[in-house]
């Protein structure tokens, strides 16, 4: 079992190991969406909903496939529980608001396939958090994920107005964006030791 | 065959992945493993192939039994077989390497949510026969592993002055410590998308040229 302190793990998840930044998880949506900064902010909040539950379902998992001797199932069913999970927010967000639907497009459907939420499910078992921790460290890393995605659509929305080459423009100044960012993020290291 | 008239031939659907349709340069997809385990040459061969084998089998299987499928539950069945295949890989690397399975981490399972895999099901083998698809699945995945080891060896060149852990580089030379960490994959992957961005841009330009000099 695991003895972190829960504001280490927080702090962790959400700025010294920052899910986008330092561990590349979640890059396409992080590409994708990050054009406006309202519906990047939105995105953020759905991935972090998506991030608790299927967290909890995770742990649950991972304790009966413990109990059944059948570890090698974890992936299949973890994967499964995530595309439910975001079936349901889909359909959740279809009902509520209707733009916002048509905002995120297909990146919607896509946080299936978003390496942040299977990759919090697998860190969260390889690391052997309990499950107030497993919440927590799901809570950070969902944040994590909104504070890079909105400090990059903020970014590129100023970036928008300036004048750039042709070459430039596109996916490859994006990049390099994320890659000054990811320095700025390095100086978190050793935070909350 | 006849229909090879019309419709590209199963080299072109080979050929397609490596270049013109390379599945991380021209479509930008499967960023995460690109971006994550490129920290030297061998690590990003390694999930190259692991990937490309995850992409050959699935593209196989789903062709096979895409009549079968409902329409309406694809994409979760695709999933599924991507992750058994994943799971199975997994096991192999384990089996065969442990010092490779432990670079690698996590991001062997991930393999499972790389868009590329999940792209070439739902655009590719879904609607391809049993040939195609392979062809299709061999040749996007040998674009990722040639992609993934661009991008590897200069991180590992500059990184740490070394190629799939032999030194190349002078002692005289300091690596650049940024390459190897987080921040260094965006800017060498920056670096090449805007290198290819200028070859395409000169391509068209030339061809420009030649048709407005035809027309003169």
């Amino acid at each position: 079992m695991n003895e972190e302190p829960l504001w280490t793990i927080f702090l962790n998840a959400s700025l010294v190991n920052n899910f986008v930044l330092a561990y590349f998880l979640g890059i396409c949506p992080f590409l994708g969406v990050s054009g406006k900064l309202a519906t990047a902010s939105r995105m953020g909040g759905a991935v972090t909903f998506v991030m608790v539950v299927s967290s909890l379902c995770a742990y649950g998992i991972h304790a009966v496939l413990m109990a059944i001797d059948a570890p090698y199932l974890q992936l299949i069913s973890y994967i499964a529980v995530i595309a439910s999970t975001v079936q349901l927010v889909e359909m959740f967000i279809k009902k509520v608001s209707p733009t916002l639907f048509k905002a995120l497009g297909i990146f919607l459907p896509l946080i299936t396939t978003n390496c942040a939420i299977l990759g919090l499910a697998l860190f969260q078992t390889n690391k052997g958090y309990n499950l107030i921790q497993s919440v927590v460290y799901a809570v950070g890393a969902g944040l994590g994920f909104t504070l890079a995605l909105v400090l990059m659509a903020g970014i590129r929305e100023n970036l928008a107005l300036a004048k750039l080459p042709d070459v430039v423009k596109g996916t490859a100044v994006a990049l390099m964006v994320a890659g000054i960012l990811s320095v700025g993020f390095m100086g978190f290291a050793g935070l909350g030791g | 065959m006849s229909a090879t008239l019309e419709g590209p031939t199963t080299t072109d659907e080979f050929i397609k992945g490596l270049w013109k349709e390379n599945p991380v340069f021209v479509q930008v997809l499967g960023m995460c493993p690109t971006l994550a385990v490129t920290n030297s040459a061998i690590n990003a061969l390694a999930m190259g192939l692991a990937t490309m084998v995850v992409l050959v089998m699935s593209n196989a299987v789903i062709s096979l039994l895409r009549k079968f499928i409902p329409k309406q539950v694809r994409i979760a069945s695709y999933i599924l077989i991507i992750a058994s295949f994943v799971t199975a890989v997994e096991y192999v690397i384990q089996a065969v390497s442990l010092d490779l399975h432990k670079a690698l981490g996590a991001f062997i399972s991930l393999i499972v949510v790389n868009c590329v895999i999940l792209g070439r099901a739902e655009a590719f083998a879904s609607k391809n026969d049993l040939v195609k698809s392979l062809a299709d699945g061999a040749g996007m995945g040998l674009g990722f592993t040639f992609a993934l080891f661009l991008l590897g060896a200069v991180r590992e060149v500059l990184g740490s002055g070394s190629l799939f852990g032999v030194a190349v580089l002078p002692a005289s030379f300091q690596p650049w410590v940024i390459m190897i960490l987080p921040s260094g994959g965006f800017f060498t992957l920056g670096s090449w998308l805007l290198f290819f961005n200028y070859l395409s841009k000169r391509k068209a330009r030339k061809a420009a040229l030649a048709t407005a000099e035809v027309a003169s």
